[in-house]
C-alpha cells in the first residue's frame, strides 16, 4: 500500500501546481476539490482498519471534497468571475517559487526523525510544501476568491500532516477543525458576496482605504 | 459544572436567535452574561474536581482569564443596552448571537487542558467574532473584517500544525499519543526535540498572530478601528487574553522541556518588537479607535516580554492579564460613547469631548492615565513589577528599552488622547441625539472603579489566585 499512498502525494504535489499556475478559477476549485478527496483516501491506506477511521473518511471526503467547493464555486458564479486577472505575482514566478519550496520542504523533513513504519512515505514533505504552495497562493493573488482558495491548500496541507495522528487524535477534535473550517470558509462566502454589493467585484487590491497615513 | 459553563452561553444564543424584538435582545444577552459571571466566581471558589480523563480542568491560569473574560463580557452585554438603542436602524440579532457563541468557545479555552479542543475553541472564538466586526455594513469594515478573518484563520491554522507537530513528538517517542496538557508535561523530557523544537515555532507564529504581536499585527488596527466600541472591547481585552493563555500553555510545556531559553528569547524579541511598532504608530494618529489598537499591539507586546523574563515578571504579566483586559474596556467602551457623540473618530473633528460629554470624555481621559501605566491604576503595578524583575534579574538592557519605549509610548498617546478631551468643542462640529445615559456610562465606570481598586488593594483570594498561577510557570528545579 506504501507505493499507492506516496503516488496519491505526489498527485497532490501535482494538484498544488495546477492551483499555481492557472487563472481560471473553476479549475483551481475542483483541483481543491480532488485534493480533498485524496486527503479522505488516505488515512485508510496507511492505518489498520477501524469504524474511526471510517467516520474521518467519509467526513474529510464530504466537507473537502464536496460541501466547501460547493460553497466556493456558488460565491464565484454569484460574483460572476472566471478568471484571476493581473495576480501581484506573475504565475510563472509563482510556480518557479511553488517548485522551490517543495525542493526546501523535502530537506526539512529530512532532518526530523520519523516513525519507522512511515519512514518511506512522504507525507512531511507533501504536507510542508503544499503548505508553502497555499502561502504562496495566498499572498499572490488579488481575487479574494484565489485568497480563499490559498486558505483551504494552506488546511490540506495542515491535513496531510494530521493523517498520520489519524489514530492518535480524538474524532471529536478531528470534527471540531473540520466543522471550524469548514464555516469559516462560508464566512468568507459571505463576505464575498457582501464586498459584491460594496464594490462591484471582490477584488482586495480595492481593499485599500485602511492603512497609515 | 464544566458542561454548564460552556452550554449556558449557548442557550442564550438560541434564546436571543429566536427572539424576533431587538429591543429586548441585549437584556436577555445581559441576564445570560450575569449568569455567567456568577457562575465562574462559584467555580472559583469552589473549584470542581477535574473531570475523568482530564480532558477539562479549571486552574489558577485558567481562572484568571476566565474571571477577567466574564466580566468584561458582563460589562460589554449591560453597555449594549444603551448602545444598541442608538444603533436601532438595523438588527441587533447576529450581534447579540455571536457575542455569546463567543463567550461559550471562550469559557471553554479557559477550563479545557486538551491543546486540540483548545484550538478547536480559539478558532472558534476568531470566526464568531468575524460578523461582529462588520456590524457597521460599510465598504471599510468588509475590508477589516476580511483581513482579519483571513490572517487570523491563517495563523490559527499554523498552530494547528504545530499541535500535529506535538502528537507525532508523542508518538516518536513510544509514549501514549495524546494532546493533553498533564501528559505531555509528564513525558516531556522523552519527546523528540526535533519535532518539540518545529511545534514550538509554528505555535508561537500560530498563537502570536491570534494575539496581534508584531510583525503579525497588521489585522489588528483595521479591525479594532472599524468593529463597534464594544466589539473592541471584547477583541482587546478578552480575546487577547485567550490567545495569551494559548500561549502560557506552550510555555507551561517548553518549561517541561529543555526548549525554554529559546522559546523566551523569542517572546523577549518580538514583545519588544511590538512596543517599538507601537511607539512608532502611536504618535500622530488621527484616528482614536486605530490608536487604542496600537495602544493594544504595545500592551501584548509587553506581556511577552514579561513572560520572556520569567521570575518575578511572571506574577506582573498574570496581574496583567486582568488589568490590561479591564482597562481595555473602559478605553473601548467610551471612544464609542465618544464616536456617537461627534459621529467621528478623527481627532480632528473630536475635541473637547469634557465639556460635550463629561462623563464619557473624563473616563476616557481617566482610562488613558491608567493604561499607560501610571499610578494608582492597576497596569501601574504589573507594569512596575515586570521592569522591576528585568532589573533585578540583571537583563539591563531590556529594562532600559522597555522604560524607553513606555514613556514614548506615553508621550505619543498623550498628544492625541489630550486634544480631544480638552479645550472646546468645534463650533462647525456635528450633533447627534447621543447622551451619556446610565447604561453606555456605567459599565466603562464600573471597569475603571475596579481598575482603581486592584490598583490599590489586591484582595486576598485574588492574590492567592495569582501566586497559585505563578507556580505554574515557574522553572522546576
Amino acid at each position: 500500500m506504501i507505493t499507492l499512498a506516496d503516488q496519491l502525494l505526489v498527485l497532490v504535489l501535482l494538484i498544488n501546481f495546477i492551483s499555481l499556475g492557472t487563472s481560471r478559477l473553476i479549475l483551481s476549485i475542483r483541483a481543491v476539490a480532488v485534493q480533498g478527496v485524496i486527503l479522505g483516501i488516505l488515512p485508510g491506506l496507511i492505518h489498520p482498519f477501524s469504524w474511526h477511521l471510517v467516520g474521518i473518511t467519509i467526513v474529510i471526503i464530504a466537507v473537502k471534497g464536496f460541501v466547501i467547493p460547493h460553497l466556493l464555486g456558488r460565491a464565484a458564479r454569484s460574483a460572476e468571475i472566471k478568471r484571476e486577472v493581473e495576480p501581484f505575482v506573475g504565475y510563472v514566478p509563482t510556480l518557479l517559487l511553488g517548485a522551490l519550496f517543495t525542493a526546501l520542504s523535502f530537506g526539512f523533513a529530512g532532518r526530523l526523525p520519523m516513525l519507522p513504519e512511515h519512514q518511506n512515505y512522504m507525507f512531511v514533505p507533501a504536507s510542508v510544501a503544499t503548505l508553502m504552495a497555499g502561502f504562496l497562493i495566498l499572498t499572490t493573488r488579488r481575487k479574494m476568491i484565489s485568497q480563499v482558495i490559498g486558505y483551504l491548500v494552506l488546511e490540506n496541507g495542515i491535513f496531510i500532516f494530521g493523517l498520520l495522528l489519524a489514530e492518535a487524535m480524538p474524532i471529536m477534535v478531528e470534527a471540531g477543525a473540520l466543522l471550524d473550517l469548514l464555516v469559516g470558509t462560508f464566512v468568507m462566502g459571505i463576505v464575498i458576496n457582501q464586498i459584491n454589493r460594496e464594490f462591484s467585484s471582490p477584488d482586495t487590491s480595492l481593499l485599500t482605504s485602511l492603512k497609515e497615513e | 459544572m464544566f458542561a454548564a459553563l460552556i452550554i449556558i452561553p449557548l442557550i442564550g444564543a438560541a434564546v436571543t436567535w429566536l427572539i424576533p424584538y431587538d429591543r429586548l435582545r441585549p437584556k436577555i444577552l445581559s441576564l445570560f452574561t450575569f449568569a455567567h459571571l456568577g457562575m465562574t466566581i462559584d467555580m472559583i471558589s469552589f473549584t470542581p474536581p477535574e473531570s475523568p480523563g482530564g480532558w477539562f480542568h479549571l486552574d489558577a491560569l485558567g481562572m484568571i482569564v476566565l474571571l477577567s473574560t466574564s466580566i468584561l463580557f458582563l460589562s460589554c452585554a449591560i453597555y449594549s443596552i444603551g448602545y444598541l438603542f442608538y444603533r436601532r436602524e438595523r438588527s441587533n440579532r447576529v450581534l447579540c448571537v455571536g457575542l455569546l457563541v463567543c463567550l461559550s468557545a471562550a469559557s471553554l479555552v479557559t477550563i479545557t487542558h486538551h491543546l486540540g479542543l483548545m484550538w478547536v475553541a480559539l478558532e472558534t472564538t476568531t470566526i464568531s467574532m468575524a460578523p461582529l466586526i462588520y456590524f457597521n455594513r460599510n465598504a471599510r469594515s468588509i475590508e477589516a473584517t476580511w483581513k482579519y478573518l483571513l490572517i487570523c484563520s491563517v495563523g490559527v491554522a499554523l498552530a494547528l500544525l504545530g499541535l500535529y507537530f506535538l502528537a507525532y513528538a508523542t508518538i516518536v517517542a513510544r509514549v501514549e499519543p495524546s494532546l493533553l496538557l498533564d501528559d505531555l508535561i509528564r513525558d516531556a523530557d522523552k519527546l523528540s526535540s526535533g519535532w518539540v523544537h518545529a511545534a514550538f515555532v509554528f505555535l508561537l507564529v500560530g498563537f502570536g498572530t491570534k494575539m496581534g504581536l508584531a510583525p503579525l499585527h497588521t489585522w489588528k488596527p483595521d479591525a479594532y478601528g472599524e468593529a463597534p466600541g464594544l466589539v473592541g472591547a471584547l477583541l482587546s481585552g478578552g480575546l487577547v487574553n485567550l490567545a495569551f493563555l494559548a500561549l502560557l500553555r506552550v510555555y507551561q510545556l517548553c518549561l517541561a522541556t529543555k526548549e525554554i531559553t529559546f522559546f523566551q528569547n523569542a517572546l523577549v524579541v518580538m514583545g519588544l518588537f511590538s512596543m517599538i511598532v507601537a511607539a512608532i504608530f502611536m504618535a500622530r494618529q488621527a484616528d482614536f479607535k486605530r490608536m487604542l489598537a496600537y495602544s493594544s499591539v504595545e500592551h501584548v507586546g509587553i506581556m511577552a516580554v514579561a513572560l520572556g523574563l520569567g521570575g518575578k515578571a511572571i506574577f506582573g504579566v498574570l496581574f496583567h492579564i486582568l488589568a490590561n483586559g479591564l482597562t481595555k474596556g473602559v478605553l473601548f467602551l467610551s471612544s464609542g460613547n465618544i464616536h456617537r457623540s461627534y459621529n467621528s473618530k478623527s481627532t480632528n473633528h473630536v475635541r473637547g469631548a469634557l465639556r460635550r460629554l463629561p462623563w464619557s470624555g473624563g473616563i476616557f481621559l481617566a482610562g488613558f492615565i491608567a493604561i499607560t501605566g501610571s499610578p494608582p491604576f492597576a497596569p501601574f503595578i504589573s507594569e512596575f513589577t515586570i521592569i522591576s524583575s528585568a532589573f533585578i534579574q540583571g537583563r539591563l538592557l531590556i529594562g532600559a528599552i522597555f522604560l524607553i519605549l513606555l514613556s514614548i509610548i506615553f508621550i505619543g498617546m498623550a498628544l492625541t488622547v489630550l486634544p480631544m478631551v480638552m479645550g472646546e468643542v468645534p463650533p462647525d462640529s456635528e450633533t447627534t441625539s447621543y447622551r451619556d445615559t446610565i447604561w453606555t456610562v456605567g459599565p466603562p465606570l464600573a471597569l475603571l472603579l475596579l481598575v482603581f481598586l486592584l490598583g490599590v488593594w489586591i484582595p486576598a483570594p485574588l492574590m492567592t489566585l495569582l501566586r497559585d498561577a505563578s507556580a505554574l510557570l515557574e522553572v522546576h528545579q
